[in-house]
């Protein structure tokens, strides 16, 4: 079997392994609706006291919305994608017999979590949207090209979201214990991807800073590359580098981190 | 039985589940399963009954309905004179139920922790507590274990906990669901000497199921056989091997190659170089064999392996099918 | 008389359990201090997001930052409180599916007062002392006269509005007997109904507050009692005296959330699944 097969098995196995809980996944798209609506009102609120906050108009800012709540799920915002299985596997030891596996660590686990990530879109994501196009008033494009562009930025986060998530998993060889790390991944996640607010709309300094972090690249920049708010190239690039940059963190933690199993005897 | 002696009565008793199937995608087919198909049993005080099956024969429905977990959809049941479902909470303080594969120990907390919680859940008073956690650590041989906590016990062990755990408040009858499954041949051991002993010496009424026809046939007198909800059998173990006309296999590793062994009523039904394997009655006993054969072949080693209860079940079906077709023609 | 001494085992075997579950989790002690400090952090990002928005406007929805920290105080409190007395409940259904359910159905306790004790955690002290120092600063900083019956009817928001939380999640436990597998639904309603009154109700759309109101009452939580504290016009103009029917509204969802809990365990009962 060829390398790319053996991981798009992979990835199949992460989609259908979520697949399989279809009542859950059904409460899962409800409650979002739910926090959907609960927080389009609120930033109505907040667009109509302040209109144009962080250059969105009304409609966008509902889109932002509902494009978070797509996400949510899909990019494990607050973790609970593949990091936690990885974590569990370090924390009981299981991960040696990965590390003999004739497959790429690193790889053999984005793999797993990007058949997750594309069936939490599809199962989880796509209706709270079409809920909120639906009800809502929208900023949608109607030409192709941004929803082209869309794709790929959606994919680029994905990596990102993976990415951080990993580098996050991998500190349980040190810590032992993944409660914590958790924790901090549950807090940085919600607050810096812009669940609480869009990103664009955080005043000064801070604005600047959340703008800067790899955060950024989850939510914040698929939803101005969708509504033409940024250059898609622009936000190709921020995305990439933070993809390539935190990837190769985790591969160089990963060596340091197997190295001292393979010491230890596993 | 006399009728002052009745512990436990079934008459007619049913559960009828309605269960949805999945017929395709989107698509759900409803239909009713009788789990339970009007079952009537009496069993006494004091009493140690067997009760087996194949797996979804409705043997765990019974004991959830005899505990008060389910409701059931008709018939009669009582237990120390007491509805179950009704009365849930005030049966509860009279029996004790060890569910073999659940643990109800705490698992992060020493083993002792549990059982003060079942000394105050239970309301067990002090004195009684005491005395009774002293004679079951004695009998379960868990003095060494109260301060361990329960996630690092073995299973044999926890097992062990488990029984202790139930017995704390003294219960007048014992439900055992697979007591003795996954644990190795001393833990059994142990676990089958107690339960021995509480059954003789405390006069403590015990319903156990079970896959192992080892358990029925070292502890009860009496074995209840179900299946499909149906009771296929109930009496003595010895009347259920004549039922079944069951086999047990003995399997014997020669010096060498050898023609097959004669000694009947065993039969040889395989042979495999040196090793050989015979089919005999299950009633027969297996020492008589072995020491015949013994006698006259140069034996290395030597095991019997006891007929399941499948295969038991499998035949009492068989002959009954029989018995219905020889009836009609 | 049989229903009153059935409240008072189930609170004595709810102390049992809880306490089992605190010393449990003390075995892990590293863990349990990284725990409360998480969710104190956890649930002040909803109000970081409220200064965050408070960081542009001088007023939401009409509503100024302290009144706004009100509500929240308000709802975050009451909803801690639901959260730390019954807010594993969620673990029902898993607990339904490995089985482990039945367990609790021969001790002699209510099954509720297991199960809602099941997982006890202290580290949902976080939510409250968070939610309790919003409210703090709310009190001091909200222009009002205060009176007698304003202040009376601070704790009276937080306990009724706790008992409604808590019908949420009894009511929450019953639906998931039905469907185990969409425990999250309640999550909708538990979280996302303290989410929605930690704003004012100028904020949402007017069916949506009728429903609120009228279907769920979370509008009771806060919104109506406060609006009296605050001298505000009451959400839907309701009539004034409304401002203190909360425990009432609590009594009555607490009743109904028992029924609902009876008639699921029932069926438990009766179909085994």
């Amino acid at each position: 079997m060829g390398s790319g097969r053996l991981y798009l098995t992979v990835a199949a196995g992460g989609f259908r392994r979520y697949a399989t809980y279809r009542l859950a996944t059904a409460a899962g798209v409800f409650t979002n609706t739910v926090f959907g609506v609960i927080l389009v009102y609120t930033y109505l609120a907040l667009w109509d006291e302040k209109p144009h906050l962080g250059g969105y108009d009304q409609a966008q800012a509902v889109t932002y919305v509902w494009l978070g709540q797509c996400l949510y799920a899909t990019l494990a915002i607050q973790g609970g994608g593949a990091e936690k299985d990885l974590m569990e596997r370090i924390r009981t030891g299981e991960i040696a017999v990965d590390l003999y596996r004739p497959a790429d660590l690193q790889l053999w686990w984005m793999a797993g979590d990007m058949g997750r990530a594309l069936f939490q879109m599809l199962g989880r994501g796509v209706v709270p949207f079409l809920f909120g196009a639906l009800f809502f008033p929208m900023a949608l494009p109607t030409a192709v090209t941004p929803w082209a562009a869309f794709v790929i930025t959606l994919l680029l986060a994905a990596v990102v979201s993976f990415a951080i998530r990993y580098l996050a998993a991998l500190s349980v060889f040190w810590l032992m214990d993944g409660m914590g790390v958790n924790q901090a991944l549950m807090i940085t996640g919600i607050f810096f991807s812009g669940m609480v607010l869009p990103l664009n709309a955080f005043p000064g300094v801070l604005g600047e800073i959340v703008r800067a972090l790899p955060w950024a690249a989850q939510i914040q920049m698929p939803a101005d590359v969708l509504m033409g708010e940024t250059a898609p190239l622009g936000a190709f690039a921020f995305q990439a580098a933070w993809a390539v940059a935190l990837l190769a963190a985790g591969r160089l933690l990963q060596s340091v981190a197997t190295r001292r199993v393979v010491v230890q005897g596993g | 039985m006399r009728d002052e002696d009745v512990f436990i009565e079934l008459d007619g008793v049913e559960k009828v589940f309605e269960v949805r199937r999945k017929t395709g995608f989107m698509k759900r087919e409803r239909r009713t399963v009788r789990a339970v198909d009007s079952i009537s049993f009496r069993v006494a005080r004091g009493e140690m009954v067997g009760y087996i099956g194949p797996n979804g024969a409705g043997k765990s429905t019974t004991i959830k309905m005899l505990t008060g977990i389910l409701t059931p959809s008709g018939g009669r049941l009582r237990v120390a004179g007491i509805d179950p479902s009704r009365e849930r909470t005030r049966l509860a303080h009279r029996i004790g139920v060890v569910f073999g594969q659940r643990t109800t120990l705490w698992w992060d907390l020493p083993l002792i922790d549990s059982y003060k919680l079942m000394h105050r859940m239970y309301r067990i008073p002090d004195a009684r507590y005491r005395e009774n956690l002293d004679r079951l650590v004695e009998l379960l041989d868990l003095g060494d274990l109260l301060d361990v906590p329960v996630r690092q016990l073995s299973l044999g062990q926890r097992m062990r906990g488990d029984i202790a755990a139930a017995l704390l408040h003294d219960p007048e009858v014992l439900y055992l669901d697979e007591p003795t499954i996954g644990l190795d041949v001393i833990s059994k051991a142990k676990v089958r000497d107690f339960l021995r002993e509480l059954n003789t010496e405390r006069g403590t009424t015990v319903l156990l199921t079970t896959h192992d026809l080892q358990d029925i046939e070292q502890l009860c007198s009496r074995v209840m056989v179900i299946d499909h909800g149906r009771m296929m059998y109930d009496g003595p173990l010895a009347g259920l091997h004549e039922v079944g006309e069951s086999e047990r296999t003995l399997v014997v590793d020669l010096e060498r190659e050898l023609p097959p062994i004669e000694a009947p009523p065993a039969r040889v039904v395989k042979v495999e170089g040196p090793r050989q394997w015979l089919a005999f009655p299950a009633a027969e006993s297996a020492a008589v064999l072995v020491a015949r054969i013994a006698a006259e072949y140069p034996l290395v080693d030597l095991s019997v392996r006891e007929p399941d209860i499948e295969a038991v079940i499998a035949k009492m079906y068989a002959e009954q099918a029989d018995r219905a077709e020889r009836a009609i023609s | 008389m049989a229903e009153r001494s059935a409240l008072l085992e189930g609170l004595r075997a709810y102390r049992l359990i809880a306490g089992m579950w605190v010393r449990s989790s003390m075995t892990y002690r590293t863990s349990f201090a990284v725990t409360v400090l998480g969710n104190l952090m956890v649930t002040g990002l909803d109000f970081v997001a409220i200064l965050l928005m408070f960081s542009q406007v001088d007023s939401l929805g009409g509503w100024s930052l302290p009144e706004i920290a009100l509500l929240y105080g308000l709802s975050a409190t009451s909803f801690g409180l639901a959260d730390l007395v019954l807010g594993s409940m969620d673990v029902l259904g898993g607990r339904m599916r490995d089985g482990s359910f039945d367990t609790l159905l021969v001790r002699p306790a209510p099954v509720l007062a297991q199960i809602g004790a099941d997982h006890f955690a202290l580290r949902r002290l976080g939510r409250i002392t968070q939610g309790a120092l919003v409210l703090g600063w709310a009190l001091v900083s909200v222009e009002v006269e205060w009176t007698a019956g304003k202040v009376l009817l601070v704790p009276l928001m937080l306990v009724s509005g706790a008992a409604i939380f808590c019908a949420f999640f009894v009511a929450g436990a019953a639906f998931q007997i039905l469907a185990q597998d969409a425990a999250e639904v309640q999550n909708a309603f538990t979280y996302g109904g303290t989410t929605l009154l930690q704003y004012p109700p100028t904020v949402f759309g007017k069916d949506l507050v009728r429903g609120v109101t009228f279907m769920l009452p979370l509008a009771f939580v806060n919104w109506v009692p406060a609006a009296y504290v605050l001298g505000r016009p009451y959400p839907l103009a309701l009539p004034s005296w409304t401002a203190f029917v909360s425990p009432l509204v609590a009594v009555a969802c607490c009743a109904l959330a028992g029924l609902a809990w009876r008639a699921g365990l029932r069926s438990y009962r009766s179909t085994g699944s």
